[in-house]
Parts: structure tokens; sequence; C-alpha cells
């Protein structure tokens, strides 16, 4: 075993233990180590993520020293290499995004506080992408809603803590449907390991045994799963929390907290359950309409809002639509698009939500449709960050959003029954997406008179003011701009660690 | 006085009036206004109350909420629709149940060679007389790494949403909750005195025989907050500080954590690049046996009492 092969068990350690230590340290010293163990994860899963491309199949590590279905083990691919770069590096460039926020809207000394939260999430979520085991995935899944919990609160005003207590209460519910699901699945096959769980469930799909229990396991996990990332029906907490907490927070959330559930969900119909079996049931045509509702009715609640924060939370029910429907078709095409629209998504919507944050600054601090007039004038980099995100999110060609939308209709024109339903979700929700981004830009644009930006203290902000900022906004334009011209690398990246996935 | 007009004429004219104004015979105000001592300043925090009130006067005023159709059509619905939701999940659920495999059956899919190891070989294997705690905290030690993870990160939600950083707030807080307690109750005091002993030993006692019987460090790390809760209690804030404060509890809940994550990754490393472990198994029974996991469970009951002691001080006071 070369050293390299241990970097996911170090990833992992490390940022546990960088939870704990945070706590005895100031916020100053905190923010540093967060800063350092970020940036260290995602440069070892670079490296792990190269190893696995060489050796081109994936690899087990077990935790312990007893083998698996005794002991804990991590398996590691390509695609959860990939994700996991992309997490740490998405974490990265929010984190250092919204320093300036942080500090403002923050008590001072519960800033170190906030970096337990985040060590503590990224660590969850690396342990979800690479976990093995079904259970350990459940322990994880805890960690991650509490810390998800503390983002949101942190930002202490009334709205946060309703958001809070809201987003808790339909968590858990999650994480209990999740955990009954699981014993469900536990009874049935007296496995956890997720390999030996597949291979107990395909004998009893073939001996036609326990077919009652196992379709409500499965649905009881996707729900839960569902809820926790908010599909449609189930997406009531996600506004407030979104468009309420502190900007770093708002990013997180939106762009790696749902996806990790997501990518636990595919690992569950993929690894777990079966693909092919997933697909036979009924289960997955309710996540189809579901994320065929989610698609339109969020697009159509973000066009009724009246602040631009909230607008953007509105726009990550519709996408999540979009990640279901894939997910829905139940084709592998269908993954692959899904797969693309996570990190294409993350990608764009923690652009959106740090940009907008650099417009409000400019503005007296309101996120009002009428007070953003002329804001792309004020703060130029900011409005030109929010321009290239809408167009990713509209989904025009160049950028990240226009490979997913062509990857989901290609995936819809594979299906028998399902393609007419897609193409006309994907159209309808285009056509949304475009009148309330477009609507924010061109009112972005629309020049404020001079009087009234005084009276209304308007601020001028240059890129060199805040050089963090800036930088971060820069990186995210350009990493949707490689995702979205660089495509065929990162698919041709998916396909091969779907491959070795199952 | 008026040379054209008789006296009582002249009086009622407002030149009249005004010449006796000005001679201060009339009082204008006199009989006209009624005269009354002036209120008392209301204070600032009365003027708030009182706002607040007319406020949520208006509230009531403006949205009428008896009549309010849309609302009253969401509320009806809301319980109609929540007796089904709930209905349907009960019936999902038995359905499901229902086709489970029977409880206790020889041939029960769980009873598979994997708990037959965990039962056979793990007194050999991890050396500890409980199997539970061989399990949990060597078999698959990383979920409860993960677990006591948990609690710590539960711990710290709970800082950000109840700690008051202030110590006047903190004060205020303190002597609201205790309203018509009394501050130090004799009795409870001198049952705390003697039950207090007896209470910590037999937790310490519950942690380090997690190996060897019923219990651990989450039993046991419960049975140590409680005590210390009690403590707390009987003796107030200005006894407990003098041992166990914030710094305190960081200091210890990192030391425990650090320790787990460093001597179970010590066996992880060397687990999975099969390097033999150091860490000697001992005799099963004996006190000092069965490698890490006396140390684990030391460290899961440190975790656990200080999480137990300090969400009642945050719900109590808001700091420490």
């Amino acid at each position: 075993m070369t050293f390299v092969q241990n970097f996911p068990f170090i990833c992992i350690i490390m940022t546990l233990f960088g939870g704990p230590l945070s706590s005895i340290l100031g916020r100053k010293k905190a923010k540093v180590l967060n800063t350092a163990i970020i940036t260290a994860v995602g440069l070892m899963n670079l490296a792990v993520l190269s190893f696995v491309i060489g050796t081109g199949e994936s690899y087990v590590y077990s935790m312990g020293h007893f083998p698996a279905p005794w002991g804990n083990e991590i398996r590691i691919g390509v695609l959860e290499a990939l994700m996991a770069v992309f997490f740490s590096v998405i974490m990265l460039l929010s984190i250092l995004g919204g320093v300036k926020e942080r500090e403002e809207q923050i008590e001072e000394s519960k800033q170190n506080l906030y970096y337990i939260m985040v060590n503590l999430l990224l660590s969850s979520l690396i342990a979800l992408i690479y976990t093995n085991d079904i259970f350990t995935a459940y322990v994880f899944v805890e960690i991650n809603t509490i810390s998800a919990c503390g983002l949101i609160m942190i930002r202490q005003n009334g709205r946060t803590i309703v958001a809070g207590t809201r987003y808790m209460i339909m968590s858990l519910l999650g994480s209990g449907m999740l955990l009954l699901g699981i014993s469900f699945l536990y009874g049935l096959t007296g496995e956890l390991l997720m390999s030996n769980i597949h291979e107990a469930v395909v004998k009893i799909v073939a001996e036609g045994r326990y077919h009652d229990p196992l379709i409500v396991s499965l649905g009881l996990m996707s729900i839960g799963l569902a809820i926790k990332s908010a599909l449609f029906p189930f997406h009531a907490w996600l506004p407030d929390a979104y468009g309420y907490s502190t900007v770093s927070s708002s990013a997180i959330l939106s762009s790696l907290v749902s996806k990790g559930y997501v990518f636990l969900l595919i690992k569950i119909f993929y690894r777990v359950i079966g693909f092919d079996i997933v697909a036979r049931s009924h289960i997955i045509d309710v996540l189809f309409v579901f994320g065929v509702m989610g698609m339109i009715m969020g697009s159509v609640s973000a066009i009724r809002q009246s602040s631009i924060s909230r607008m953007i939370a509105y726009s990550s029910v519709a996408q999540i639509g979009y990640i279901y429907m894939g997910l829905g078709l139940g084709s592998t095409v269908g993954l692959e698009a899904t797969l693309y629209h996570v990190i294409s998504h993350a990608a764009t919507k923690s652009l959106l939500f740090i940009a907008a944050s650099g417009l409000t600054e400019v503005s007296d601090d309101s996120t009002d449709f009428f007070d953003l007039t002329g804001a792309g004038y004020r703060n130029k980099l900011a409005g030109l960050a929010f321009t290239a995100g809408s167009l990713s999110m509209v989904g025009t060609p160049l950028f990240a959003g226009f490979i997913s939308k062509l990857l989901f209709a290609e995936a819809g024109i594979g299906h028998t029954y399902k393609t007419l339903p897609t193409m006309i979700a994907l159209a309808i929700s285009t056509v949304l997406n475009t009148i309330y981004f477009m609507k924010t830009v061109i009112r972005l644009y629309t020049p404020e008179r001079q009087k009234v930006e005084e009276k209304k203290h308007f601020t001028r902000i240059h890129w060199w003011n805040e050089p963090l900022k800036s930088a971060t906004l820069v990186c995210f334009i350009a990493l949707n701009l490689v995702l979205g011209l660089g495509s065929a690398r990162i698919l041709f990246l998916i396909r091969n660690g779907l491959r070795m996935f199952g | 006085m008026s040379k054209k007009l008789p006296e009582t004429e002249y009086q009622k004219t407002f030149s009249g009036k005004f010449s006796r104004w000005l001679s201060g015979e009339n009082d204008p105000y006199l009989d006209h206004i009624e005269m009354k001592p002036q209120k008392k300043a209301m204070s600032a925090e009365a003027i708030r109350k009182k706002r607040e009130k007319s406020k949520e006067k208006g509230v009531k005023k403006s949205f009428d909420l008896e009549k309010n159709t849309e609302l009253k059509l969401f509320r009806g619905g809301y319980k109609i629709f929540s007796v089904l939701f709930c209905l349907a999940l009960i019936f999902v659920l038995l359905t499901g149940v229902s086709g489970m495999p029977p409880f206790g059956q020889m041939d029960n899919p769980a009873n598979n060679e994997v708990s037959q190891r965990y039962i056979e070989s793990g007194l050999q294997e991890t050396g500890a007389v409980n199997i539970v705690t061989g399990m949990i905290l060597d078999y698959r030690a990383f979920d409860t790494l993960g677990e006591s993870h948990v609690l710590f990160i539960a711990t710290c939600a709970v800082l950000i949403l109840l700690r008051l950083d202030k110590e006047s707030q903190q004060k205020k807080f303190e002597a609201n909750d205790r309203g018509f307690e009394p501050e130090n109750d004799v009795i409870l005091q001198t049952v705390t005195k003697i039950l207090m002993p007896a209470i910590v030993i037999f937790g310490i006692y519950v942690v380090l025989c997690g190996h060897l019987g019923p219990g651990g460090g989450f039993s046991g790390g419960a049975v140590i907050g409680a005590g210390l809760i009690l403590y707390l209690n009987a003796f107030g804030f200005e006894d407990t500080e003098r041992f166990f404060k914030q710094s305190t509890y960081k200091k210890m809940s990192f030391g425990a954590l650090a320790c787990y994550a460093l001597a179970k990754s010590y066996s992880f490393y060397t687990g999975a690049n099969h390097i033999e472990s150091m860490i000697p198994l001992g005799t099963p029974g004996a006190i000092l046996s069965s490698g890490l996991i006396l140390i684990l469970n030391i460290c899961v009951g440190i975790v656990v009492a200080g999480t137990m002691y300090t969400f009642f001080v945050m719900f109590r006071k808001g700091g420490y």
C-alpha cells in the first residue's frame, strides 16, 4: 500500500481533529487553521484523484485491524476523489469570500465556534463521500445536520433562529426516515457494508422474497434524503435558511450540504441497492415527478421574491429539482448528467451568493431589488460575477450550466416515456430562469440617479478595496468557465468513476 | 374703566378682560381648564412595553385573524393533512414491518457470520469481556469516533445559541432562573455532600469497567455529569466555578477527543497498512486489559460528562 492511499483517512481524521482544536484557539488562529486544513484536504484529495486515475480501479481502506464486514472501511474511486476535490475547492472559496461579512455579523467571541462547525462539516462531507458502510454514513449525516444548523444560527437575528429551528425539525425528520430505512435494510440483509448489502439484495430480489419491506426501506431512505436536500414539496425550510444566514454559510449550505446528501442517495441507489433494481421500482418515478415539479415551482417562487438572497435561495429549489429529475430518469446517462450538475450547480450557486453579498454591500446592506438599481456600476467586479453566474444558471454556452442542461436533454431523449415531460420541464424552467436572473441583471445595470444614491447612503467599492473577495470571485468565474469549456474531461472522469463505483 | 359703557358692561368686553388680566385680577385659566399635578415621567422600559402593547393591538386590529379565510383554510387543511400524512406513514411502516422476517428466528438474515464472529471470537480479538464495548470501541471504532464528535458539536451548537458573553447578562439570567428557590438549601446541601462522592465514584467505576461488564464511557459519563449538575444546584456557581469553567471544559474535551483521534489513527493506520499493532491486549478480565478500549472509554466518559454539564449550565445561566 503506497502512502498516497492513506490520504483519505488522514483527511477525515485531520478535519475531525481540527474541530476540537479550534475550540481552544482564538478566532484569528482558528481562521488560519481552518483555511490551512481545507487547503491541505484539497491538495491531498487531488493526489488521491491522480493516483486512482493512474491505477484505473478503486481500492478499499480498512479502518482498523478487522476486515470489512466486521470493522469499518472506506472505498476510494475516481468519482469519490473528484467530488472530494471539488467540495474542498468550493468550501475554501466560500470561506474566503465571506470573511468580512462573517466578522461583522457574528459576535466576536463566537467566531471560533464558526470554524469548529466548518471543520466538522468538511470532515462529515468527506466521510460521506468515501464511506463504504451505511451506518458510518448515518453517523456523519448527524454531524452534517448539527453543523449546518450551527452555521445558520450563528448570525443571531430573529430570522436565523426561526430558520435554524425549522431546518433542525425538517432535517431531523429526514434523518429519522433515513435511519428507519437503514434498519429495515439491515433486518432484511443482516449487513451494513454496502457491497455486501448489494449481494444480499440481489439474492432477495431473485428469490422474490421481502418485496414490500425492501420498497418501504428504499422509499424511506429516498424521501429522508430528499427532505434533507430540499426537494420540492419538502423545501419549506430552505429559503429562510439560505436567505438570512451569513454569506459563507449560505454558499456552503446551498452548494455542499445538500449535495452531500444527493451523493449519498446516489451511492445508496447505485452501490447499495443496485441501479437496475431501483430503476424498476416506482420510487424513482416519484422522485422524477417531484423533481419536475420543483424545477417549475422553485422558479415561479423565485420570480415572486423581492429580495435577491431569497431569490437565489429559491433558485436552489429549482436546481435540486433538476438533480432529482436526472436521477429519476433511471438511466446511467441521467446519472452522469446529475453528477455533472451537482458539480456545476455547486460552483455557480456559491458564486451567486458571494457576488450578491458584494452587491448588497454597496447598497446600504439592503437585499431589496429597488435598492440594487445600478449596483453593477457601484461594485463592478461583483456585478460582472453575478452576471456570469446568472448566465451559467440560465444555460448560456461557454458556462457550466449549459453543459448540464445539454446533458439532461440528452438523457431525456434516451428514455421511453419520460422524454416529453423532461423536455417540456427543461424548456419552461429555462424560460423562468431567464426571467428572474435577467430581470436582476438588467436592474443591476440600470443607472441610479446621483441624488438617490446619496440619499440612500450607497457607496462604491473597487476590486482592490477587497482583494480577498475579488480573488474569490475571479476564481469562481474561472471555475465556471473551466467546467463549461473542459466538460469533456470532467465527464470522462465521471464516466470512469461510475464504472468503478458500483 | 370706560367713559361710554357702564362698569358691568365693560367687564364683559375684550379690553375690560385684558385690563383685568394685565392688573392680575383675573386668571383666564381658572374655571376653564382643569388643573392637575404633573404625571410622573415613565421609565424607558415602561414606555417600550406600552408601545409594544399598542402595537400588538394594532396587529390584532389590522390582521383580524378571525375573519382571515385564507388562514382559516390553511389551519383546517393543515390539521386534516397532518392526520392523513401520519396515517399514511403508519400504514406504510406497518406494511413494511409485517413483511419483515419474523423476530427471533434462527435463520434470520441478521444471524450471519458477522454477529457470529463478534460473539465467538470477540473476547480473543479485542480482549474485552463485554462484547458490546468490544464492538463499538474496537471493531467499529470509526463510528464511535464520529459519535463522540456528534456530542462535541452538539455542545458547540448549544454554545452558539445560548452562550451570553456579557457578565451582566449572565447575572440577570441566573437571578431570573433562581426565582423563588432558596439560595442555600440546607437539606439539599447536606444530601449532596453525602451523595456526591458516591455518585462520582460510581460514575468512574462504570467508565473504567466498561470492558469488563455492563457500562462504558457513555453511561459512566452521564452519571458523572448528573453528579456535577446536582452539586451545582446545591452550592451554586461560585463553588463549581472554582474547579469547572468553560476553559476547563474546552481543554478537557479537546484533550479527550484528540487522544481518541490519535489513538484510533494509530490503529487505523497500522490496520490498513497491515502493520502489527504494538498494543498488548492483556489478560481478559483484568482492569488493565483489552488494548485501547480502556483509554477510549475514559475519553468518551470525559466528553459525555462535560457535554451534560455544559448543556445544563447553558440553559440555566448562558455561560460559565
